[in-house]
Protein backbone atom coordinates (compact mmCIF):
# COMPACT_ATOMS: atom_id res chain seq x y z
CA UNK A 1 0.00 0.00 0.00
CA UNK A 2 1.42 3.44 -1.49
CA UNK A 3 1.21 6.44 0.67
CA UNK A 4 -1.52 8.20 -1.25
CA UNK A 5 -3.62 4.62 -0.85
CA UNK A 6 -2.96 5.23 2.80
CA UNK A 7 -4.10 9.02 3.13
CA UNK A 8 -7.02 7.84 1.15
CA UNK A 9 -8.12 5.17 3.73
CA UNK A 10 -6.94 7.20 6.71
CA UNK A 11 -9.64 9.88 5.37
CA UNK A 12 -12.43 7.38 4.78
CA UNK A 13 -11.55 5.87 8.33
CA UNK A 14 -12.19 9.40 9.98
CA UNK A 15 -15.29 9.96 8.29
CA UNK A 16 -16.73 7.22 9.12
CA UNK A 17 -15.94 7.14 12.53
CA UNK A 18 -17.12 10.89 12.86
CA UNK A 19 -20.66 9.91 10.95
CA UNK A 20 -20.60 6.90 14.32
CA UNK A 21 -20.13 9.20 16.79
CA UNK A 22 -22.61 12.21 15.70
CA UNK A 23 -25.38 9.23 14.86
CA UNK A 24 -24.70 8.20 18.80
CA UNK A 25 -24.65 11.43 19.75
CA UNK A 26 -28.05 12.04 17.92
CA UNK A 27 -29.86 8.98 19.72
CA UNK A 28 -31.44 10.64 22.64
CA UNK A 29 -32.89 13.81 20.80
CA UNK A 30 -34.13 11.48 17.77
CA UNK A 31 -35.94 9.56 20.02
CA UNK A 32 -37.66 12.58 21.80
CA UNK A 33 -38.74 14.31 18.27
CA UNK A 34 -40.13 10.80 17.05
CA UNK A 35 -41.93 9.78 20.04
CA UNK A 36 -43.42 13.41 21.02
CA UNK A 37 -46.01 13.22 18.14
CA UNK A 38 -47.08 9.76 18.53
CA UNK A 39 -50.86 8.83 20.08
CA UNK A 40 -49.94 7.41 23.20
CA UNK A 41 -51.34 4.12 22.12
CA UNK A 42 -48.09 3.88 20.29
CA UNK A 43 -46.06 4.70 22.77
CA UNK A 44 -45.60 2.54 25.55
CA UNK A 45 -42.11 2.77 25.66
CA UNK A 46 -39.67 4.66 23.21
CA UNK A 47 -38.93 3.45 20.35
CA UNK A 48 -37.21 4.67 16.65
CA UNK A 49 -40.68 3.40 15.05
CA UNK A 50 -42.08 6.20 13.55
CA UNK A 51 -45.46 7.38 14.26
CA UNK A 52 -48.39 6.02 11.87
CA UNK A 53 -50.71 8.74 13.25
CA UNK A 54 -48.68 12.02 13.69
CA UNK A 55 -50.32 13.83 16.47
CA UNK A 56 -50.13 17.71 18.17
CA UNK A 57 -52.13 16.59 21.01
CA UNK A 58 -49.59 15.47 22.99
CA UNK A 59 -48.25 18.92 23.33
CA UNK A 60 -51.97 20.73 23.93
CA UNK A 61 -52.40 17.62 26.74
CA UNK A 62 -48.88 18.63 28.44
CA UNK A 63 -49.87 22.29 28.70
CA UNK A 64 -53.13 21.57 30.67
CA UNK A 65 -52.76 19.09 32.19
CA UNK A 66 -48.41 19.99 33.25
CA UNK A 67 -49.50 23.32 33.65
CA UNK A 68 -46.51 24.31 31.26
CA UNK A 69 -47.45 27.66 30.09
CA UNK A 70 -47.24 28.48 33.55
CA UNK A 71 -43.63 26.96 33.90
CA UNK A 72 -42.66 27.92 30.84
CA UNK A 73 -43.08 31.86 31.68
CA UNK A 74 -41.75 31.05 34.85
CA UNK A 75 -38.17 29.49 33.03
CA UNK A 76 -38.34 32.83 30.91
CA UNK A 77 -38.83 34.97 33.77
CA UNK A 78 -35.88 33.51 36.36
CA UNK A 79 -33.40 32.90 33.26
CA UNK A 80 -33.61 36.69 31.78
CA UNK A 81 -33.75 38.13 35.00
CA UNK A 82 -30.29 36.43 36.56
CA UNK A 83 -28.61 36.97 32.81
CA UNK A 84 -29.36 40.52 33.01
CA UNK A 85 -28.54 40.88 36.94
CA UNK A 86 -24.87 38.47 36.19
CA UNK A 87 -24.17 40.68 32.93
CA UNK A 88 -24.16 43.96 34.50
CA UNK A 89 -22.84 43.48 37.56
CA UNK A 90 -20.25 40.89 36.25
CA UNK A 91 -19.01 43.60 33.57
CA UNK A 92 -18.94 46.10 35.85
CA UNK A 93 -16.74 44.10 38.38
CA UNK A 94 -14.98 42.56 35.72
CA UNK A 95 -13.92 46.17 34.12
CA UNK A 96 -12.35 47.64 37.39
CA UNK A 97 -10.36 44.58 37.83
CA UNK A 98 -9.12 44.40 35.07
CA UNK A 99 -8.22 47.91 34.78
CA UNK A 100 -6.86 48.61 37.99
CA UNK A 101 -4.78 45.50 38.82
CA UNK A 102 -3.45 46.09 42.32
CA UNK A 103 -2.60 43.94 44.82
CA UNK A 104 -5.96 44.64 46.33
CA UNK A 105 -7.58 44.07 43.78
CA UNK A 106 -6.01 41.19 42.21
CA UNK A 107 -6.97 39.63 45.63
CA UNK A 108 -10.34 40.77 45.47
CA UNK A 109 -10.49 39.17 41.56
CA UNK A 110 -9.13 35.88 42.89
CA UNK A 111 -11.24 35.59 46.05
CA UNK A 112 -14.78 36.17 43.12
CA UNK A 113 -13.27 33.50 40.81
CA UNK A 114 -13.07 31.20 43.17
CA UNK A 115 -16.14 30.72 43.20
CA UNK A 116 -16.20 28.88 39.95
CA UNK A 117 -14.62 26.21 42.17
CA UNK A 118 -16.09 26.30 45.29
CA UNK A 119 -19.05 24.18 46.25
CA UNK A 120 -23.00 25.59 47.63
CA UNK A 121 -23.81 24.33 50.72
CA UNK A 122 -27.17 24.61 50.55
CA UNK A 123 -28.59 23.31 53.60
CA UNK A 124 -26.65 26.66 55.30
CA UNK A 125 -27.85 28.55 52.03
CA UNK A 126 -31.14 27.54 53.35
CA UNK A 127 -30.98 29.13 56.23
CA UNK A 128 -29.49 32.17 54.68
CA UNK A 129 -32.45 32.42 52.22
CA UNK A 130 -35.17 32.19 55.35
CA UNK A 131 -32.89 34.70 57.47
CA UNK A 132 -33.50 37.32 53.84
CA UNK A 133 -37.24 36.33 53.35
CA UNK A 134 -35.63 34.98 50.02
CA UNK A 135 -36.78 31.49 50.46
CA UNK A 136 -39.59 30.21 48.36
CA UNK A 137 -39.20 33.59 46.16
CA UNK A 138 -39.12 34.39 42.52
CA UNK A 139 -36.81 36.97 43.25
CA UNK A 140 -35.04 34.90 45.54
CA UNK A 141 -34.34 32.19 42.87
CA UNK A 142 -33.36 35.02 40.74
CA UNK A 143 -30.54 36.44 42.85
CA UNK A 144 -29.12 32.89 43.54
CA UNK A 145 -28.47 32.46 39.96
CA UNK A 146 -27.06 35.77 39.42
CA UNK A 147 -24.59 34.19 42.60
CA UNK A 148 -23.44 31.44 41.02
CA UNK A 149 -23.18 32.62 37.86
CA UNK A 150 -21.21 35.26 38.68
CA UNK A 151 -17.79 33.97 39.22
CA UNK A 152 -17.82 32.61 35.94
CA UNK A 153 -18.97 35.84 33.68
CA UNK A 154 -16.24 38.09 35.33
CA UNK A 155 -13.59 35.31 34.71
CA UNK A 156 -15.06 35.56 31.16
CA UNK A 157 -15.07 39.17 30.52
CA UNK A 158 -11.95 40.03 32.64
CA UNK A 159 -10.08 38.46 29.52
CA UNK A 160 -12.28 40.02 27.04
CA UNK A 161 -11.46 43.31 28.96
CA UNK A 162 -8.61 43.36 28.79
CA UNK A 163 -7.98 43.25 25.01
CA UNK A 164 -9.47 46.80 24.81
CA UNK A 165 -6.52 49.51 24.81
CA UNK A 166 -6.86 51.58 27.66
CA UNK A 167 -5.66 54.71 25.15
CA UNK A 168 -9.35 55.04 25.06
CA UNK A 169 -10.33 55.31 28.60
CA UNK A 170 -7.81 58.63 28.80
CA UNK A 171 -9.14 59.99 25.73
CA UNK A 172 -12.42 59.83 26.97
CA UNK A 173 -11.48 61.76 30.49
CA UNK A 174 -9.72 64.34 28.47
CA UNK A 175 -13.07 64.92 26.91
CA UNK A 176 -15.10 65.17 29.50
CA UNK A 177 -16.14 61.96 30.46
CA UNK A 178 -16.82 60.84 34.03
CA UNK A 179 -15.84 57.26 35.20
CA UNK A 180 -19.47 56.03 34.84
CA UNK A 181 -20.16 57.41 31.10
CA UNK A 182 -16.84 55.97 30.35
CA UNK A 183 -18.08 52.89 31.19
CA UNK A 184 -21.31 52.58 30.04
CA UNK A 185 -21.05 54.81 26.52
CA UNK A 186 -17.41 53.64 25.70
CA UNK A 187 -16.44 50.61 27.49
CA UNK A 188 -19.87 48.48 27.17
CA UNK A 189 -20.37 48.94 23.19
CA UNK A 190 -16.97 47.37 22.72
CA UNK A 191 -17.82 44.71 24.62
CA UNK A 192 -21.01 43.77 23.30
CA UNK A 193 -19.50 40.28 21.52
CA UNK A 194 -18.05 39.27 24.62
CA UNK A 195 -21.51 40.25 26.58
CA UNK A 196 -23.34 38.24 23.67
CA UNK A 197 -20.89 35.12 25.02
CA UNK A 198 -21.67 35.87 28.64
CA UNK A 199 -25.17 36.61 28.15
CA UNK A 200 -25.75 33.48 26.44
CA UNK A 201 -24.20 30.94 28.36
CA UNK A 202 -25.78 32.17 31.65
CA UNK A 203 -29.44 32.09 29.84
CA UNK A 204 -28.55 28.97 29.14
CA UNK A 205 -27.44 27.80 32.16
CA UNK A 206 -30.43 28.81 33.98
CA UNK A 207 -32.84 27.82 31.66
CA UNK A 208 -30.80 24.22 32.04
CA UNK A 209 -30.47 24.25 36.04
CA UNK A 210 -33.22 22.10 38.37
CA UNK A 211 -31.06 22.27 41.62
CA UNK A 212 -32.06 25.49 43.71
CA UNK A 213 -35.69 25.43 42.88
CA UNK A 214 -35.19 21.81 44.05
CA UNK A 215 -34.34 22.88 47.28
CA UNK A 216 -35.52 26.06 47.50
CA UNK A 217 -39.06 26.07 45.58
CA UNK A 218 -41.78 24.18 47.10
CA UNK A 219 -44.66 25.68 45.41
CA UNK A 220 -45.29 24.27 42.08
CA UNK A 221 -46.69 27.20 40.25
CA UNK A 222 -43.07 28.91 40.99
CA UNK A 223 -41.06 26.31 39.34
CA UNK A 224 -39.68 26.34 36.07
CA UNK A 225 -39.58 24.11 33.54
CA UNK A 226 -37.29 21.59 34.50
CA UNK A 227 -38.54 20.80 37.53
CA UNK A 228 -41.89 20.81 36.29
CA UNK A 229 -40.72 18.42 33.79
CA UNK A 230 -39.12 16.49 36.69
CA UNK A 231 -42.39 15.97 38.64
CA UNK A 232 -44.70 15.50 35.53
CA UNK A 233 -42.16 12.58 34.98
CA UNK A 234 -43.27 10.91 38.03
CA UNK A 235 -46.99 11.64 37.49
CA UNK A 236 -46.90 9.96 33.75
CA UNK A 237 -44.16 7.23 33.78
CA UNK A 238 -45.53 5.23 31.60
CA UNK A 239 -46.79 8.63 28.89
CA UNK A 240 -43.72 8.45 27.09
CA UNK A 241 -45.55 10.36 24.51
CA UNK A 242 -46.44 13.16 27.27
CA UNK A 243 -43.19 13.17 28.68
CA UNK A 244 -41.34 13.69 25.26
CA UNK A 245 -43.70 16.08 23.79
CA UNK A 246 -42.85 17.97 27.39
CA UNK A 247 -38.74 17.80 26.96
CA UNK A 248 -39.50 18.89 23.80
CA UNK A 249 -41.07 22.16 24.36
CA UNK A 250 -38.00 22.47 26.91
CA UNK A 251 -35.39 21.48 24.70
CA UNK A 252 -36.73 23.96 21.52
CA UNK A 253 -35.51 27.61 22.70
CA UNK A 254 -31.91 25.68 23.97
CA UNK A 255 -31.60 23.78 20.51
CA UNK A 256 -32.72 27.27 18.55
CA UNK A 257 -30.33 29.57 20.75
CA UNK A 258 -27.51 26.78 20.25
CA UNK A 259 -28.24 26.47 16.57
CA UNK A 260 -28.19 30.59 16.37
CA UNK A 261 -25.37 31.73 18.90
CA UNK A 262 -23.21 28.30 18.39
CA UNK A 263 -19.74 30.36 18.04
CA UNK A 264 -20.52 32.60 21.26
CA UNK A 265 -21.45 29.18 22.83
CA UNK A 266 -18.53 27.79 22.04
CA UNK A 267 -16.43 30.30 21.78
CA UNK A 268 -17.42 31.03 25.38
CA UNK A 269 -16.90 28.13 27.14
CA UNK A 270 -13.93 27.21 25.62
CA UNK A 271 -12.47 30.61 26.08
CA UNK A 272 -9.96 30.78 29.08
CA UNK A 273 -8.92 26.74 28.74
CA UNK A 274 -7.04 27.39 25.88
CA UNK A 275 -4.71 30.02 25.55
CA UNK A 276 -3.50 30.15 21.97
CA UNK B 1 -6.65 60.84 36.83
CA UNK B 2 -6.01 58.58 38.82
CA UNK B 3 -6.38 55.06 38.56
CA UNK B 4 -8.87 54.70 41.58
CA UNK B 5 -10.58 57.64 40.49
CA UNK B 6 -11.38 56.70 36.75
CA UNK B 7 -11.95 53.18 37.90
CA UNK B 8 -13.68 53.82 40.90
CA UNK B 9 -14.33 50.27 43.70
CA UNK B 10 -17.66 50.69 43.82
CA UNK B 11 -18.44 49.32 40.33
CA UNK B 12 -17.50 45.79 41.60
CA UNK B 13 -19.73 46.35 44.99
CA UNK B 14 -22.52 44.70 43.71
CA UNK B 15 -21.08 41.76 42.29
CA UNK B 16 -18.86 41.19 45.54
CA UNK B 17 -22.21 41.86 47.92
CA UNK B 18 -24.05 39.14 45.41
CA UNK B 19 -21.59 36.34 45.46
CA UNK B 20 -20.76 36.84 49.15
CA UNK B 21 -24.38 36.51 50.39
CA UNK B 22 -25.31 33.71 48.53
CA UNK B 23 -22.26 31.83 48.17
CA UNK B 24 -19.49 32.19 50.47
CA UNK B 25 -21.33 33.07 54.08
CA UNK B 26 -23.40 29.77 53.26
CA UNK B 27 -20.33 28.19 53.06
CA UNK B 28 -18.91 29.63 56.13
CA UNK B 29 -22.02 29.46 58.48
CA UNK B 30 -22.28 25.90 57.27
CA UNK B 31 -19.19 25.10 59.15
CA UNK B 32 -20.27 26.83 62.14
CA UNK B 33 -23.54 24.97 62.20
CA UNK B 34 -21.45 21.64 61.55
CA UNK B 35 -20.15 21.89 65.13
CA UNK B 36 -24.23 21.41 66.32
CA UNK B 37 -27.08 19.40 66.27
CA UNK B 38 -29.39 21.07 63.73
CA UNK B 39 -32.22 19.72 62.29
CA UNK B 40 -36.11 20.52 61.08
CA UNK B 41 -37.36 18.56 64.38
CA UNK B 42 -36.25 21.14 67.49
CA UNK B 43 -36.43 24.77 67.20
CA UNK B 44 -33.54 24.54 69.15
CA UNK B 45 -29.60 24.07 68.04
CA UNK B 46 -27.24 22.86 70.70
CA UNK B 47 -23.35 23.19 70.19
CA UNK B 48 -22.13 18.88 70.25
CA UNK B 49 -18.43 19.09 69.27
CA UNK B 50 -17.28 16.99 66.84
CA UNK B 51 -19.98 14.36 67.10
CA UNK B 52 -20.79 15.04 63.40
CA UNK B 53 -17.75 14.97 62.42
CA UNK B 54 -16.93 11.45 64.11
CA UNK B 55 -20.35 10.09 62.55
CA UNK B 56 -19.39 11.16 58.94
CA UNK B 57 -15.81 9.82 59.21
CA UNK B 58 -17.07 6.33 61.13
CA UNK B 59 -17.28 2.92 59.62
CA UNK B 60 -20.53 2.64 60.69
CA UNK B 61 -22.22 4.76 59.03
CA UNK B 62 -22.37 4.54 54.80
CA UNK B 63 -20.45 8.47 54.03
CA UNK B 64 -16.80 6.67 53.54
CA UNK B 65 -18.51 4.64 50.79
CA UNK B 66 -20.44 7.99 49.22
CA UNK B 67 -16.67 9.36 49.58
CA UNK B 68 -15.23 6.37 47.63
CA UNK B 69 -18.42 6.64 45.21
CA UNK B 70 -17.63 10.27 44.66
CA UNK B 71 -13.91 10.06 43.88
CA UNK B 72 -14.45 7.18 42.00
CA UNK B 73 -16.79 8.31 39.97
CA UNK B 74 -14.41 11.66 39.17
CA UNK B 75 -11.25 9.34 38.40
CA UNK B 76 -13.39 7.80 35.85
CA UNK B 77 -14.97 9.96 34.19
CA UNK B 78 -12.02 12.28 34.09
CA UNK B 79 -9.72 9.56 32.56
CA UNK B 80 -12.28 8.66 29.76
CA UNK B 81 -13.35 11.64 28.74
CA UNK B 82 -10.22 13.51 28.67
CA UNK B 83 -8.71 10.07 27.02
CA UNK B 84 -11.65 9.56 24.61
CA UNK B 85 -11.93 13.82 24.01
CA UNK B 86 -8.12 13.76 22.85
CA UNK B 87 -8.35 10.62 20.23
CA UNK B 88 -11.75 12.46 18.64
CA UNK B 89 -10.05 15.33 18.83
CA UNK B 90 -6.62 14.23 16.97
CA UNK B 91 -9.06 12.06 14.55
CA UNK B 92 -11.32 14.91 13.96
CA UNK B 93 -9.46 18.43 13.89
CA UNK B 94 -8.71 18.35 10.29
CA UNK B 95 -9.41 16.33 7.21
CA UNK B 96 -13.06 15.55 8.15
CA UNK B 97 -16.10 16.70 5.72
CA UNK B 98 -18.45 18.47 7.18
CA UNK B 99 -16.64 18.97 10.49
CA UNK B 100 -19.19 22.04 11.69
CA UNK B 101 -21.84 19.59 11.43
CA UNK B 102 -19.82 16.57 13.24
CA UNK B 103 -18.04 19.55 15.94
CA UNK B 104 -21.85 20.82 16.35
CA UNK B 105 -23.76 17.25 17.01
CA UNK B 106 -21.52 16.33 18.97
CA UNK B 107 -20.76 19.62 21.73
CA UNK B 108 -24.81 19.45 21.89
CA UNK B 109 -25.07 17.10 24.99
CA UNK B 110 -23.39 19.61 27.12
CA UNK B 111 -26.27 21.92 25.95
CA UNK B 112 -29.14 20.22 26.98
CA UNK B 113 -30.30 20.10 30.28
CA UNK B 114 -28.66 17.12 33.06
CA UNK B 115 -32.73 16.68 33.99
CA UNK B 116 -33.42 16.25 30.04
CA UNK B 117 -30.24 13.86 29.20
CA UNK B 118 -30.97 11.76 33.05
CA UNK B 119 -34.56 11.41 31.90
CA UNK B 120 -34.03 9.94 28.05
CA UNK B 121 -31.79 7.53 29.71
CA UNK B 122 -33.23 6.18 32.12
CA UNK B 123 -36.02 5.20 29.13
CA UNK B 124 -32.99 3.47 27.21
CA UNK B 125 -31.56 2.17 29.64
CA UNK B 126 -34.51 0.43 30.61
CA UNK B 127 -34.01 -3.22 30.92
CA UNK B 128 -37.55 -4.25 29.33
CA UNK B 129 -38.43 -2.01 26.74
CA UNK B 130 -35.57 0.45 26.87
CA UNK B 131 -33.56 0.85 23.26
CA UNK B 132 -30.62 -0.18 24.38
CA UNK B 133 -31.54 -3.74 25.08
CA UNK B 134 -33.82 -3.83 22.10
CA UNK B 135 -30.97 -3.13 20.18
CA UNK B 136 -28.78 -5.61 21.93
CA UNK B 137 -31.53 -8.28 21.18
CA UNK B 138 -31.76 -7.05 17.61
CA UNK B 139 -28.12 -7.63 16.52
CA UNK B 140 -28.12 -11.18 18.57
CA UNK B 141 -26.18 -9.75 21.82
CA UNK B 142 -28.91 -11.21 24.06
CA UNK B 143 -26.33 -12.36 26.46
CA UNK B 144 -25.23 -8.92 26.92
CA UNK B 145 -28.85 -7.20 27.83
CA UNK B 146 -28.52 -5.79 31.62
CA UNK B 147 -30.63 -4.06 34.20
CA UNK B 148 -28.79 -1.15 33.59
CA UNK B 149 -29.55 1.27 35.87
CA UNK B 150 -30.94 -1.93 38.74
CA UNK B 151 -28.31 -4.55 38.79
CA UNK B 152 -26.17 -2.81 41.89
CA UNK B 153 -23.11 -4.21 39.71
CA UNK B 154 -23.46 -2.07 36.88
CA UNK B 155 -25.47 0.57 37.76
CA UNK B 156 -22.78 2.88 39.11
CA UNK B 157 -20.74 1.93 36.00
CA UNK B 158 -24.40 2.87 33.30
CA UNK B 159 -24.49 6.36 35.61
CA UNK B 160 -20.25 7.06 34.55
CA UNK B 161 -21.54 5.67 31.08
CA UNK B 162 -24.15 8.56 30.66
CA UNK B 163 -21.95 11.14 31.77
CA UNK B 164 -18.86 9.94 28.95
CA UNK B 165 -21.69 10.25 26.76
CA UNK B 166 -22.62 13.68 27.85
CA UNK B 167 -18.78 15.41 28.74
CA UNK B 168 -17.15 14.11 26.09
CA UNK B 169 -17.70 16.03 23.09
CA UNK B 170 -17.19 19.29 24.97
CA UNK B 171 -13.62 17.98 26.05
CA UNK B 172 -13.20 17.56 22.53
CA UNK B 173 -14.23 21.01 21.49
CA UNK B 174 -11.49 22.60 24.01
CA UNK B 175 -9.02 20.30 22.52
CA UNK B 176 -9.68 21.07 19.22
CA UNK B 177 -9.31 24.53 19.41
CA UNK B 178 -6.40 23.43 21.32
CA UNK B 179 -5.23 21.70 18.38
CA UNK B 180 -5.78 24.22 15.80
CA UNK B 181 -3.95 26.71 17.45
CA UNK B 182 -0.88 25.07 17.35
CA UNK B 183 1.02 27.08 14.47
CA UNK B 184 1.35 24.47 11.30
CA UNK B 185 5.33 25.39 10.61
CA UNK B 186 5.83 22.91 13.14
CA UNK B 187 4.12 20.15 11.13
CA UNK B 188 5.94 21.18 8.26
CA UNK B 189 9.32 21.20 9.36
CA UNK B 190 8.06 18.06 10.90
CA UNK B 191 7.47 16.39 7.62
CA UNK B 192 10.37 17.35 5.97
CA UNK B 193 12.31 15.78 8.40
CA UNK B 194 10.58 12.52 7.81
CA UNK B 195 8.34 12.41 11.00
CA UNK B 196 5.98 10.15 11.47
CA UNK B 197 2.50 10.80 13.00
CA UNK B 198 3.24 9.65 15.78
CA UNK B 199 6.10 11.32 16.56
CA UNK B 200 4.59 14.08 15.39
CA UNK B 201 2.40 13.79 18.17
CA UNK B 202 4.74 13.13 20.65
CA UNK B 203 6.98 15.77 20.01
CA UNK B 204 4.34 18.49 18.77
CA UNK B 205 0.86 17.96 19.17
CA UNK B 206 1.02 16.48 23.09
CA UNK B 207 3.40 18.82 24.45
CA UNK B 208 2.10 22.07 22.90
CA UNK B 209 -1.74 20.87 24.18
CA UNK B 210 -0.54 20.04 27.46
CA UNK B 211 -1.57 23.49 29.44
CA UNK B 212 -5.19 22.89 27.39
CA UNK B 213 -5.59 19.49 28.72
CA UNK B 214 -3.98 20.82 32.28
CA UNK B 215 -7.18 22.63 32.06
CA UNK B 216 -10.05 19.95 30.70
CA UNK B 217 -8.82 17.56 33.53
CA UNK B 218 -9.33 20.91 36.30
CA UNK B 219 -12.58 21.30 34.66
CA UNK B 220 -13.67 17.82 35.31
CA UNK B 221 -12.31 16.34 38.06
CA UNK B 222 -14.15 19.65 39.95
CA UNK B 223 -17.68 18.74 37.69
CA UNK B 224 -16.74 15.10 39.27
CA UNK B 225 -16.75 16.15 42.68
CA UNK B 226 -19.58 18.35 42.64
CA UNK B 227 -21.51 15.68 41.01
CA UNK B 228 -25.65 15.91 41.69
CA UNK B 229 -28.13 16.31 39.10
CA UNK B 230 -27.47 13.15 36.98
CA UNK B 231 -27.01 10.79 39.47
CA UNK B 232 -30.15 12.14 41.09
CA UNK B 233 -32.35 12.13 37.74
CA UNK B 234 -30.98 8.14 36.84
CA UNK B 235 -30.57 6.19 40.20
CA UNK B 236 -30.88 8.70 43.06
CA UNK B 237 -27.98 6.94 44.61
CA UNK B 238 -29.30 3.30 44.19
CA UNK B 239 -30.14 0.71 44.03
CA UNK B 240 -28.98 0.43 48.01
CA UNK B 241 -26.30 3.20 47.65
CA UNK B 242 -24.43 1.59 44.96
CA UNK B 243 -24.73 4.83 43.35
CA UNK B 244 -25.21 7.27 46.17
CA UNK B 245 -22.22 10.45 45.68
CA UNK B 246 -22.01 13.39 48.47
CA UNK B 247 -24.09 15.33 46.69
CA UNK B 248 -27.29 13.05 46.19
CA UNK B 249 -26.38 12.26 50.03
CA UNK B 250 -26.56 15.89 51.72
CA UNK B 251 -29.78 16.24 49.64
CA UNK B 252 -31.74 12.96 51.51
CA UNK B 253 -30.54 14.48 54.65
CA UNK B 254 -31.75 17.95 53.23
CA UNK B 255 -35.05 16.21 52.59
CA UNK B 256 -35.24 14.17 56.03
CA UNK B 257 -34.66 17.48 57.99
CA UNK B 258 -31.10 15.97 59.18
CA UNK B 259 -29.32 19.62 58.27
CA UNK B 260 -26.87 19.27 60.75
CA UNK B 261 -25.03 15.98 58.35
CA UNK B 262 -25.94 17.74 55.64
CA UNK B 263 -23.90 20.90 56.43
CA UNK B 264 -21.29 18.75 58.05
CA UNK B 265 -20.83 17.01 54.75
CA UNK B 266 -21.23 20.57 52.73
CA UNK B 267 -18.25 21.89 55.05
CA UNK B 268 -15.97 19.08 54.53
CA UNK B 269 -16.70 19.51 50.77
CA UNK B 270 -16.24 23.13 51.01
CA UNK B 271 -12.60 23.19 52.96
CA UNK B 272 -11.49 20.39 50.74
CA UNK B 273 -12.61 22.28 47.29
CA UNK B 274 -11.29 25.92 48.64
CA UNK B 275 -7.85 24.60 49.40
CA UNK B 276 -7.64 22.66 46.35
CA UNK B 277 -9.62 25.58 44.21
CA UNK B 278 -6.77 27.84 45.40
CA UNK B 279 -4.59 26.70 43.27
CA UNK B 280 -6.78 25.78 40.42
CA UNK B 281 -7.65 29.02 40.31
CA UNK B 282 -3.58 30.06 40.24
CA UNK B 283 -3.32 27.70 36.93
CA UNK B 284 -6.87 29.31 35.21
CA UNK B 285 -6.04 33.23 35.61
CA UNK B 286 -1.87 32.53 35.41
CA UNK B 287 -1.70 34.22 32.26
CA UNK B 288 -4.53 37.34 32.83
CA UNK B 289 -2.48 37.85 35.89
CA UNK B 290 0.86 37.91 35.16
CA UNK B 291 0.44 39.97 32.23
Amino acid sequence: MNARHKKIVNYGLKNILAWIISLIMLIPLTLIVINAFKPAEECFTMTFALPKNITLENFSTVIEKGKLGRSFLNSLVYASSATVITVILGSMAAYVFSRRRGKAMNAIYMYLVLGIVIPINYVALMKVMQVTHLNNTMPGIILLYGAIQLPFTVFLLYGFVSKIPTDLDEAAIIDGCGPIRLFFNIILPLLKPSLITAAVLCFLNTWNEFVMPLYFLNSSEKWPMTLAIYNFFGQFEKSWNLICADILLTCLPVIAMYIICQKYIVGGSTAGAVKG
Amino acid sequence: MKKSKLYPWYFALGAILLYTALCVVPGIIGIGYSFTDWSAYSKEVNFVGLDNFKKVFSADDNYLGYIKNTLLFTGVTTVAKTGLGLLLALALSRNVKAKNFHRGVMYMPSVLSVLIVGLVFTSILNPKTGFLNELLRGIGLESFTQKWLTDPAIAFGSVMGVDIWRGTGYIMTILIVGILAIPNVYYEAASIDGASGFQKFKSITFPMLKPTLAVTIVLNVLYGLKVFDLVYVLTNGGPGHKTEVMYTAVFKQFSQGLYAEGTTISSVMFVFMVIIGFFMIKILTKDEVVE
